[in-house]
């Protein structure tokens, strides 16, 4: 499985042209944010045990930050993204 | 449930691979990112019905506050700051994933006596997510200009280095033998020297190079991620990372290659690291230049038959871009070609110049890279340099012992006039003085970007 995510990283890549690379590799840093899912998850385990304040604030400053990357990087994508309108497209 | 949770992230993993598909053209980029948006919505809902909504309060907390800010900076961000955005939300990546790993061990601490594959990906996703995050707010640092974008050495940098490598692998080594039942004190120590060591791994990395620097944490972020999705025993983690992790890889390899330098060089053989003194092949006194006059310039253009532009991280800096364009169709106007030539590295990010020349609706066949444009520099009447200074640099070609030796360059010292838009005469990111400024057939044009090329916008129409 993770190799086959990787042979499909390397196959998806490598076509993009120069022109898109920027875009591209805000795109993926966008889906590395993922993570998120992750600090969701560590969240829920934290739950069902006794834990301090600290541990609270480090699980809510995981989310945090998963979800700077993940909103963050889409948006940003987005504004990339918005350059290669035509003019035709309409503004 | 689990079932349908799990036909969720397959869907969304379907989308996010089918969304970088689609940013392999110009034409379907933005429908690709809408995907890889949609995909990311349903993998977060399936998570959350997944656990069930338990610590719900953390988890509403945390994505009110990152979301928040993270559009904001995003929508409020210049176009030209946009490499610096995607550096720190890479960084708050790969924090992520090292408070993770922070939360699951003390989760489990003081008695923690982990499996071996959790306690591996556990130490790993907390190194790897850490180098990342402090390297990628240094990144941030110096694109921003709130630190010196210069190389920071000092001497024994490498030896430094290696014992905080050393001293990170030795504790991680121990957490791992030990299944995480080692002295309390020992994580803390192992998240701080990974921070430390990614501090000092981007400090002496400077100029030209900090493009590969974020691509290469970009990949660093999502093989933390993979590996975060081990120790959570995730298949959505595992996969996400691994294709970023993947595809980070190749974007970083591509753009080494582009400056003809083996990545190896680009990170422990940085800039500057030589001597960290001004270089000794410069002809020592002041450069012998000419300046010359926005009114001659646009003469210059106005007759030339083929004029090539050469963008660079000044015409960014300026957001001069649309004002460039404007001078293009007041060229074409009186029959000038006009071509702009695309070094891979100008600007601070790959592509960067091909972006802000979309945003002012240059055509696409305009923009040559370098491999096609060199060719066409001896025929062009006039190269006018945007702003960009290391990529033109001649001395890539000839002085073997300069820091950019061997980086394929764009080949503006070819063309019948060179004219060079820059701000002042100070050297360019990289630190390095420029000898095509002193060639016979080079002019330059000082003052800011924009205002320079909208002066001469104004000359040609005039005419």
């Amino acid at each position: 499985m993770l190799l086959l995510a990787v042979f499909v990283g390397f196959e998806v890549i490598s076509k993009v042209p120069t022109t898109l690379h920027t875009p591209l590799m805000s795109a993926t840093n966008a889906i590395h944010g993922i993570v998120l899912a992750g600090a969701i998850v560590i969240v829920a385990a934290l739950a069902g045990v006794t834990h301090g304040p600290l541990l609270t604030t480090l699980s809510v400053a995981a989310v945090t930050l998963g979800a700077i990357n993940v909103f963050g990087g889409f948006a940003v994508t987005e504004r990339m993204l918005q350059m290669f309108r035509r003019k035709g497209d309409g503004k | 449930m689990n079932v349908a949770v799990d036909y969720a992230d397959l869907v969304a993993i379907a989308l996010f691979i089918y969304g970088l598909h689609e940013l392999n053209s110009p034409a379907t980029a933005r429908r690709g990112n809408r995907l890889a948006m949609g995909g990311m919505a349903i993998a977060l809902v399936g998570i959350i019905i997944q656990t069930g909504g338990a610590g719900w309060p953390s988890v509403a907390v945390g994505i009110a506050i990152g979301g928040l800010v993270g559009i904001y900076a995003a929508i409020k961000v210049r176009m030209t700051a946009m490499p610096q955005m995607v550096a720190l939300y890479n960084g708050a990546g790969g924090g992520a994933a090292a408070l993770i790993s922070t939360v699951k061990y003390f989760t489990a601490a003081p008695v923690a006596n982990l499996d071996a594959i959790v306690a591996v990906s556990l130490v790993l996703s907390a190194i790897i997510g850490a180098i990342s995050f402090a390297g990628s707010i240094i990144a941030f640092l110096k694109l921003q200009e709130v630190m010196t974008g210069r190389p920071i050495t000092y001497p024994g940098q490498q030896v430094v280095n290696s014992i905080v490598l050393l001293a990170i692998l030795c504790l991680g080594a121990w957490f791992v033998a030990t299944l995480g039942t080692l002295p309390e004190w020992a994580y803390p120590m192992l998240l701080l020297a990974a921070l430390v060591l990614g501090v000092l791994f981007t400090l002496p990395i400077g100029g030209a190079d900090m493009p590969v620097v974020i691509s290469l944490l970009n990949s660093f972020t999502g093989v933390a991620v993979a590996i975060t999705g081990f120790e959570i025993n995730s298949t959505l983690l595992i996969i996400c990372g691994a294709l970023v992790g993947a595809s980070g890889t190749i974007l970083t390899v591509a753009m080494s290659r582009a400056m003809n330098r083996p990545l190896t060089n680009v990170l422990f053989g940085a800039f500057g690291s030589a001597g960290g003194t001004e270089p000794a092949a410069g002809s020592g006194g002041p450069q012998q230049i000419r300046a010359t006059s926005a009114d001659d310039v646009a003469v210059m253009l106005a007759y030339a038959s083929k004029v090539i532009f050469v963008p660079g991280y000044g015409m960014a800096v300026a957001q001069a871009q649309h004002s460039v364009k404007a001078l293009a169709d007041q060229l074409e106007k009186r029959g000038v070609k006009v071509l702009y030539a695309i070094h891979p590295v100008a600007g601070r990010m790959p592509g960067h110049m091909n972006v802000l020349l979309a945003e002012a609706n240059v055509p696409y066949n305009q923009l040559l890279d370098m491999e096609d444009v060199n060719s066409e520099f001896p025929t062009a009447d006039v190269a006018l340099v945007i702003g960009a200074n290391d990529v033109t640099n001649p001395a890539a070609r000839s002085v073997t012992s300069s820091p950019i030796y061997g980086m394929p360059i764009l080949d503006v010292d070819k063309a019948n006039n060179v004219v060079v838009l820059k701000r002042s005469m100070r050297s360019g990111f990289a630190g390095i003085e420029n000898p095509l400024y002193e060639l016979p057939n080079t002019s330059m044009l000082f003052g800011d970007a924009k205002a320079s090329v909208d002066a001469l916008t104004a000359a040609v129409k005039a005419l």
